[in-house]
C-alpha cells in the first residue's frame, strides 16, 4: 500500500501534465492556420483539460484537505507544479506545437494503456477513458508530422526544427524517481522506463514515413517533477490563473 | 436496447418497477444539449436506473455538456417528484459509441450526422471505414477534419451530393 502522499503526487503529476499542455494548446484557439486545425487543437486541449480535471480532483480527494481540481489548478505557484518540462514549452510555430504534441501524445497513449490496468480503480478509470481520447491525438499529430516532414522544403525545415527544439525534454517523460517507483511497487503506477522502447518504435515509424531523421541525443533537461521549471511556466500560469488571482474565489 | 435500463425484478412491490420505468421515460425525453435530436438515453449516457439512484457517465473527459446534462436530469427528476432519487456519475467502464441505441443511430442520421459504426475497433477509430452520407446515402465520402464542432464529431464531405456533414466519431 503506497502512502497517501505518494499517490497525491502521482495524481498531481498526471493532472499537471494534462493541464499545462491543454492550456498551451488553447492558446492556438482563433490563431491556427486553418479552421480545421483550429478545431482540432481546441478539441485536443479540451480533452487534456478534461483529463486534468479528473486527475486533479483525484489528487485533491487523496490529499483530503478540501482542495478540489480548481484549487489545485489556480491556487498553486510555479514551484508547486509537477508537470514535465515538455508540456510547458512555447507553442512556437505550428510545426513546433505539432512536434510537442507528437512526442507527448505517444507517451500518453502508452502510459494510459498501462495505467488502465492499475490496481487502484480510480486511476484505472480515468486512464481507460483518457486512452481513447489520446489515441486520436497521437493520430492527428503523427499525420501532421508526416505531412510537414514529407512536404515542402519550408515545412520540412520547420518540422525538423520543432523536433530539435523539443527533443531534449523527451528523457524526462520516462524517468522513474522515488514517487514513480513507490507508486509502481504498490501496483498503482506505471513503469515508465519500460515504455521507452515502444515509444521509440512508434516515433521512429512516423519519422520514417515523414522522411525525417531522428534528432541526435542531447543532454536531457530534467526537473519539472520537482518544480524546477523553465521560465515559460510562470508566463503560462500568469495567464491561466489571472482570474482567480484578481478575483479570488470567483465562480461561474 | 440492453443499455436502456437495468431493472431488477423486485418481489417486494410492483411499484418499484413502475418507478424505474417512469424515470426511464422522463430521461428519454431529455435531449443532449449539443445534439438535441437524441436523448441522453439514446446516447448511452445513462448507465443504470434504479428506484433510488440514476447513474450516468460522461462521453469525453472534457465534454462541456456533462454538467448541463447533469443539471437537466436533476431538474427533470425533481420536477416529476423524484427528488429522493440520487444522481451519480461513473467513469468506468468508459463510455463507448457502441452504447448508442439503434434508435439513437437512426435519429442521428435523420438529423444529418453519420452515426458511428458499431465495434469501436482500431480501424474504425482511424476512420478507415467511410461513412455513408446522411443526406444522399453515397459512400463516396471523404474526411475534411478529424476533429469537428464537438469532441464527439469529425467533419466529412460527400463527393456525390457535395454536402459537408458531421460524423459521430468512433469511441
Amino acid at each position: 500500500m503506497a502512502k497517501a502522499s505518494t499517490l497525491f503526487t502521482y495524481a498531481l503529476r498526471l493532472g499537471d501534465d494534462s493541464l499545462i499542455i491543454g492550456q498551451r494548446l488553447s492558446e492556438w484557439c482563433g490563431h491556427a492556420p486553418t479552421i480545421e486545425v483550429d478545431l482540432s487543437l481546441a478539441n485536443v486541449a479540451l480533452d487534456q483539460i478534461g483529463q486534468a480535471t479528473h486527475f486533479l480532483a483525484l489528487a485533491g480527494a487523496i490529499e483530503g484537505k478540501g482542495r478540489d481540481a480548481d484549487a489545485l489548478a489556480f491556487k498553486r505557484d510555479v514551484l508547486d507544479f509537477t508537470n514535465c518540462l515538455l508540456v510547458e514549452q512555447p507553442n512556437g510555430d505550428f510545426a513546433q506545437t505539432i512536434a510537442r504534441q507528437f512526442l507527448f501524445s505517444h507517451y500518453q497513449a502508452l502510459l494510459f494503456g498501462e495505467l488502465a490496468q492499475s490496481k487502484d480503480e480510480r486511476f484505472a478509470a480515468i486512464a481507460a477513458k483518457a486512452a481513447k481520447e489520446v489515441a486520436y491525438h497521437a493520430n492527428l499529430a503523427s499525420d501532421w508530422v508526416v505531412r510537414l516532414g514529407d512536404g515542402t522544403d519550408e515545412s520540412r525545415t520547420r518540422m525538423d526544427q520543432g523536433l530539435q527544439w523539443m527533443w531534449r525534454f523527451v528523457d524526462e517523460l520516462f524517468v522513474m524517481d522515488e514517487v514513480d517507483a513507490a507508486a509502481q511497487k504498490a501496483g498503482v503506477g506505471v513503469d515508465k522506463a519500460a515504455l521507452r522502447a515502444a515509444w521509440d518504435q512508434r516515433i521512429d515509424g512516423v519519422l520514417n514515413d515523414a522522411t525525417l531523421a531522428r534528432p541526435a541525443s542531447r543532454r536531457p533537461a530534467l526537473g519539472g517533477r520537482k518544480g524546477h521549471h523553465s521560465e515559460h511556466l510562470g508566463h503560462v500560469l500568469s495567464e491561466m490563473q489571472f482570474l482567480q488571482r484578481a478575483y479570488p474565489g470567483a465562480v461561474w | 436496447m440492453t443499455n436502456k435500463t437495468i431493472v431488477i425484478p423486485d418481489a417486494r412491490s410492483a411499484i418499484r418497477n413502475d418507478e424505474t420505468e417512469t424515470i426511464a421515460e422522463i430521461l428519454a425525453s431529455i435531449p443532449d444539449p449539443e445534439i438535441p435530436a437524441v436523448s441522453v438515453i439514446d446516447l448511452g449516457i445513462v448507465r443504470t436506473i434504479e428506484a433510488e439512484c440514476v447513474v450516468i457517465t460522461p462521453t469525453y473527459t472534457g465534454c462541456p455538456a456533462t454538467l448541463a446534462i447533469e443539471r437537466a436530469i436533476r431538474a427533470a427528476l425533481d420536477a416529476n417528484g423524484f427528488t429522493h432519487v440520487r444522481l451519480e456519475t461513473t467513469l468506468a467502464p468508459p463510455w463507448s459509441t457502441d452504447w448508442i441505441t439503434d434508435e439513437g443511430r437512426e435519429k442521428l442520421r435523420a438529423y444529418g450526422i453519420a452515426p458511428p459504426p458499431k465495434g469501436a475497433d482500431a480501424a474504425a477509430l482511424r476512420n478507415e471505414t467511410r461513412p455513408q452520407c446522411p443526406r444522399c446515402g453515397s459512400l463516396n465520402t471523404e474526411e475534411v477534419s478529424r476533429f469537428g464542432s464537438t469532441p464527439c464529431k469529425a467533419l466529412w464531405r460527400c463527393n456525390a451530393c457535395a454536402e459537408p456533414f458531421d460524423r459521430f466519431k468512433c469511441h
